[in-house]
This record gives C-alpha cells, structure tokens and sequence, in this order.
C-alpha cells in the first residue's frame, strides 16, 4: 500500500537520498519550462506568455488524476498523505503579500534557485532576500505563527466540504484546462505586442 | 544569434559556431505533465508533496545557530527548524539543492547558462538587483504567513483540492495582476 512512507522506515540518509533525486527532476522540469527566467515568468501578468498558469495547471491536474486514479484501483490510501490545515484568512493574506513579492522580485522561492543555477544574479538576489525575509519573520514577528495556529480549521479539500468524489473535479479540472488553454492561446495573440524583443533580453 | 568565425552562411554541422543559441523552452503543457509526475512521485513516496520554504527556513535556522544556539532554541520560529542542532539535514532543502543541480543541467543541455540580470530595458541592472532583493523579502513574509509557496501550497495543496491552498492561489495571482500595470516598467 502506498504511500511507501507509511510501511517503510527511511533511514536519514535515504530521505535526503530521495529528496535529492526528486529535486533534480523539480528543478530540471522548472528551466526546461522557463522557469529560471524572471520576464518568462512575470510575462504571465502581462498576459503575452501563459506560461506559467499552462504548467500549473497541467502538473495540477496530472497529479490528481494520478491521486486519484491509484487510490480507485486500491494501491494508494489518501487519508496517508500530509495535508496543510486550512486557514482562509491566513493563507489568503499570505497569498496576496507573496503574489506582491513574486512580481516585484520576479520569482518564487523554487524558480529562484533554478535562476541561480543558470546564473541570473537577480534570482541570487531573490534567494538573499528570502532569506532576510524568513529570518526577519523569525526575529520580529513570531507572534504570527501563533495566531495561525489559532485560526487553523483543520483538513479542508473540495471533496471533503461538498461530498463529491475527487474523480468529478479531476474531471472538471481537465474541461476547464481545456477551455482555459484555447483562452489562453486568444490572449496570448491579443498581448503579443507586449512580448520583448529578443535580443534586448 | 550564432556566428561562424569566418561569416558569411552557417552551416551548423560544417562551420564552428562561438556561442550556441538558446534552444526553445519545452512545450509547456508536456513540462506540466511532467513536473506533475515528479509530484506524483514525491507524494506516492514520501507521503508529501513537494515545498521550498522550510529549506530556506533551514538555512536561516543554521544561521541564527552560528551565532547563538540558546536564542535559537528560545525563538520558536528558529526552533522548529532546528532539528537537533542538524538543522542543514533537511529534507526541503536537499530537494532544492538537486532542484539547483536539475535545472543547471537542463540549462546546460539547452545552452541557457549565461552570467545576467533579467529585466526589461527601463530599469537598471542596480535598480533589478535591489527588486529583486525586496521581492524575495515579502514573498518569503507571505510563504511564511500562507504556510508555503508556490510548490507547497500551490502545486501540492491544489492536487489534493485543498481548499485553502486553492484559495492562496487565486490571492497570489489577484495580487501580482492588480500590481503588474504599476511594475510594468520593470518587465516591459
């Protein structure tokens, strides 16, 4: 029964063996995307380069068509997997301050490291600022981390708030990349004259 | 664009080229695809998804012990990442550093690794460096409050239809899109 976490004991050197092998297909997938590129990531709001919502949203739905799909046939228990508790008014603020940062600083903390490791010296300085800013969370505002706590309301999925199986929103998931992919293809050609020129990159 | 040393017509298989161009990213509805089967993977294995954060929550945390292990283990924020005084022997952490290794190979294979500032041509290289700087300080602010990034929360959270995830996710690209006309200098 999967998860394999749940019947067998890593030793640490496995578990970071794991995440090492695991993180070279997350970050060789996010360059080959163009992720480690701050205008190829930032195009999205400027409505040019869907990029970034077509890659989302595909790995979105793979995975959970293959959630779902392992735990119908029986090999895979759901109820094993790590879920982050739900906080709406917590993860909805945190939402809005990180949207501000990933388009003032052009990346996020993966796309970060992917810049750096193609030798873009802003995601350097995206990468150092993170870090100012996870240690100034630490030192001056650690009173937030309890007030999260205080809010959490607990394990919260769409199936377990309406009833439906998962199945149906893969499903709906799947139509809507549909859709969403030819609207996004017209916008694409609406805002192209937005795109750069090539050689001013 | 590519250059023969002796100009005139390339002919790539003939003439020595200086620099390779850049080769096209991947379509990215396969790329999709594909980083949501290494996530599928880290869920089927380890029973988590995928993050960013906590690594770098790691670091700050080896950090601050370098300077005072007794006020690590006093702050609660330092302290979670701890980890016994092994605060580096993080999983979130390796994972970045094969991410770091995966994508420097990638770019390697697409002739993509160059020395440079991305930034659109109205600001200065000075200006991007320090826009960066401030934007990974508040988006670090907000991974923090949100509980995660745009792999914790985003990809991984949305897989598993997390509610609150789904809703990070709408705030973020609310946020970055009611923002973007006023940064657009520093893209366009």
């Amino acid at each position: 029964m999967l998860p394999l976490s749940s019947s067998v004991e890593f030793t640490l050197g496995a578990e970071l063996a794991i995440a090492l092998a695991l993180g070279v297909g997350f970050g060789f997938c996010l360059e080959r995307a163009g992720f480690g590129s701050a205008r190829k990531l930032t195009a999205v709001f400027y409505l040019y380069d869907m990029a970034v919502v077509k890659v989302m949203f595909t790995a979105i739905v793979t995975t959970m068509v293959g959630l779902f799909a392992l735990s119908a046939i029986g090999v895979l228990d759901l109820g094993e997997l790590y879920l982050e508790p739900t906080n709406l008014a917590a993860q909805g603020l945190g939402g809005l301050v990180f949207g501000a940062g990933f388009i003032i600083g052009g990346y996020c903390p993966g796309t970060a490291i992917a810049a750096m490791a193609t030798g873009r010296k802003d995601g350097m300085a995206f990468a150092l600022g993170m870090l100012a800013g996870v240690y100034a969370y630490a030192e001056f505002t650690p009173g937030i981390d309890a007030w999260i706590k205080a809010g959490a309301q607990g394990e919260m999925t769409l199936p377990s708030v309406t009833g439906l199986s998962m199945g149906w929103f893969a499903l709906a998931f799947i139509a809507f990349l549909l859709f969403a992919g030819w609207g996004m293809k017209q916008l694409e050609g609406r805002f192209e004259h937005l795109r750069p020129d090539v050689s001013s990159r | 664009m590519t250059q023969s040393l002796t100009g005139g017509t390339l002919h790539p298989d003939r003439d020595v080229v200086v620099r390779a161009a850049p080769k096209p990213y991947w379509n990215p509805y396969l790329i999709g695809a594909l980083l949501g089967l290494v996530l599928l993977a880290t869920y089927v294995v380890t029973g988590r998804g995928l993050g960013a954060t906590a690594g770098f929550a790691a670091v700050t945390s080896w950090i601050a012990g370098l300077l005072s292990p007794e006020h690590v283990l006093a702050n609660p924020v330092h302290a979670k990442y701890w980890n016994d005084g092994t605060p580096l022997a993080s999983w979130t952490l390796f994972l970045l550093i094969g991410a770091f290794v995966g994508a420097l190979l990638s770019g390697f294979l697409g002739h993509r690794l160059q020395f440079a500032v991305e930034r659109g041509p109205q600001v200065t290289d000075g200006q991007r460096l320090a826009l960066a700087f401030i934007g990974g300080f508040v988006a670090a602010y907000g991974a923090k409050i949100a509980k995660g990034c745009t792999s914790g929360q985003a990809l991984t959270g949305g897989s598993m239809l997390n509610v609150g995830s789904l809703v990070f996710m709408v705030a973020v690209f609310a946020a970055a899109y009611g923002l973007a006309y006023g940064l657009r200098k520093e893209w366009l």
